[in-house]
């Protein structure tokens, strides 16, 4: 059922080893600024926990990091559908619609894995040494989970680049910014909180968290992911099968 | 090996394929005949599995194209008509991911692909990008790797759109070569001279509705093997003869300006439909 996933996962490897510096380059630059930026102007008016601000802020950008770059998949689906067209190669080869999306989800997965990895090293001259123990690396896969059947989902959907980019624009940008990845949720007003409780990221950020400060387990965090990235999952079946006209 | 029975598909209210049948046996070498927008491209891609038919059935060597899909795109090669090969990649690593795609055991696939790549010309150049190729060289890339699995019947999309007169010919050699090795080709195009000199029957589609089916010598045998144009003050009128004797006493009868030719695919095409392949 599974067959040929490896084919496409393998492909999508293969493409980002050629494009290994540029890619490296391009995930260093923004947590660079984020960390230099944010560390500078909030520095030690930060009080909210117990830790620094960078301290805090590093888990929260792993959370948003994985999520981009897990959604990035969304745009080489796009331009491997509506411009390659080697979506067209899949889709005639006797592969599962399943092994398909988990192709996918496992190339989503291998992105966020390298963007964290490129965080957490850039935290390091910074000061920065947490807990990146198994729970903080699989509440990032989980997260990468998520967010990379949820591209699938988009990029099935959509009818182009514009609407792709209008909807990332809509759906990730806000979640980025608000998800607990900057700021802890309690400086939001009560009903923003009550609502960023529905929003993935919210539990990323405090699955990542809580594993990076080894504090309790953030175990609903983790079941929320689980069960998100699942629906997504089988969704994301149905609309691949759905993409033929 | 190809069967098509009362195939057709709607895009909203276009009857893009209208109740085609058809069948294709193995070995042969089938052409598919029409203007841009006949349904050519359609059938290709209900058969090789990227769009869903309205109604009807079809096989590909025995299986159906729904029910056993799986089994059925096993038994299919495509070139589509768009280039659909990875540019960053080489051309070696195009057909590799071919034959992972396609399950194949990595010895086999390693020294089919070597196989392939001096089947059609491009051995010297496996570690190229694809970005680097000319256009007849992705062509013939691309052939490569719909051959890469062992298909039994290949499904070429206007094969040789956009190349020079050479490289046509070049193609036509490979896809004649094909045929000879046992592969049964399915070759859409607007090009007359590709339909005549490659095919071994002709199926002539006009609107989605197909016209007529026959070797390409008997569909232009069944209007007259000799063309007499005529050229009036509407433009040019053609007249039909089963010999040249006859169209050369029409012409002796004709005071206009006249001009003598063989009869072709287009003009068989022309007299059945009032419409011309080629706009």
């Amino acid at each position: 059922m599974l067959k040929g996933w490896f084919a496409i996962y393998y492909r999508e490897v293969l493409i980002l080893w050629l494009r290994r510096r540029r890619y490296i380059a391009t995930l260093t630059v923004s947590p660079l600024l984020y960390l230099t930026a944010f560390s500078y102007a909030v520095g030690d008016n930060f009080n909210a926990t117990n830790h620094t601000y960078i301290e805090f802020l590093i888990p929260g950008l792993a959370a948003m990091a994985s999520m981009l770059e897990s959604y990035s998949i969304a745009s080489e689906i796009n331009i491997a559908r509506f411009y390659w067209k080697i979506f067209e190669e899949f889709q005639a080869a006797p592969v599962s619609e399943a092994a398909y999306v988990l192709a996918e989800v496992a190339a989503g997965v291998t992105r966020a894995m390298i963007s964290v990895s490129i965080i957490v090293v850039l935290g390091l001259p910074f000061g920065v040494f947490l807990d990146y123990g198994l729970l903080f690396w699989f509440a990032i896969i989980l997260n990468a989970y998520v967010f990379s059947t949820l591209a699938i989902i988009i990029a099935m959907v959509v009818r182009g680049h514009a609407d792709q980019f209008m909807l990332s624009n809509f759906i990730i940008t806000p979640m980025a910014f608000l998800g607990g990845t900057f700021f802890p949720l309690d400086r939001f007003p009560e009903w923003v909180q009550f609502l960023l409780n529905f929003v993935p990221i919210t539990h990323a950020s405090n699955a990542v968290r809580s594993a990076a400060f080894n504090q309790q387990v953030a175990s609903t965090s983790y079941v929320i992911l689980f069960a998100l990235g699942t629906i997504f999952f089988l969704l994301a079946i149905r609309v691949v099968k759905k993409a033929r006209d | 090996m190809i069967r098509l029975e009362n195939l057709s598909k709607n895009y909203n209210s276009l009857r893009a394929l209208n109740n085609v049948t058809l069948e294709v046996p193995q070995g042969e070498l089938f052409a598919y005949l029409g203007p841009n927008g006949a349904g050519k491209t359609t059938t290709i891609r209900i058969l090789t599995g990227l769009t869903n038919k309205t109604s009807g059935n079809a096989w590909v060597g025995g299986y159906n194209i729904e029910t056993e899909a799986v089994l059925a795109k096993r038994q299919c090669g495509s070139v589509p008509q768009l280039l659909n090969l990875d540019e960053e990649l080489t051309i070696s690593q195009n057909l590799d991911i071919h034959c992972r795609l396609y399950n194949i055991p990595r010895k086999r696939a390693r020294d089919r692909v070597s196989w392939l790549l001096d089947y059609v010309g491009l051995a010297d150049r496996h570690n190229s990008p694809i970005k680097n190729l000319s256009g007849g060289m992705k062509r013939r890339t691309i052939i490569a790797r719909a051959l890469a699995h062992e298909p039994k019947a290949l499904f070429l999309d206007e094969p040789t759109v956009g190349l020079d007169p050479e490289i046509r010919r070049r193609i036509w050699g490979l896809i004649k070569k094909i045929q000879q090795d046992g592969t049964t080709v399915f070759l859409t195009t607007h090009y007359i001279e590709e339909a005549e000199f490659l095919a071994d029957r002709v199926a002539f589609l006009s609107e989605g509705v197909l016209v007529a089916l026959d070797s390409p010598k008997n569909l232009i045998k069944n209007i007259g093997q000799h063309a007499v144009d005529v050229v009036g003050r509407d433009g040019i009128e053609t007249h039909y003869f089963g010999s040249g004797e006859e169209a050369k006493h029409y012409m002796s009868t004709q005071d206009s300006q006249l001009t003598m030719r063989r009869a072709n695919l287009e003009d068989a095409f022309l007299r059945l439909t009032g419409k011309q392949i080629t706009c």
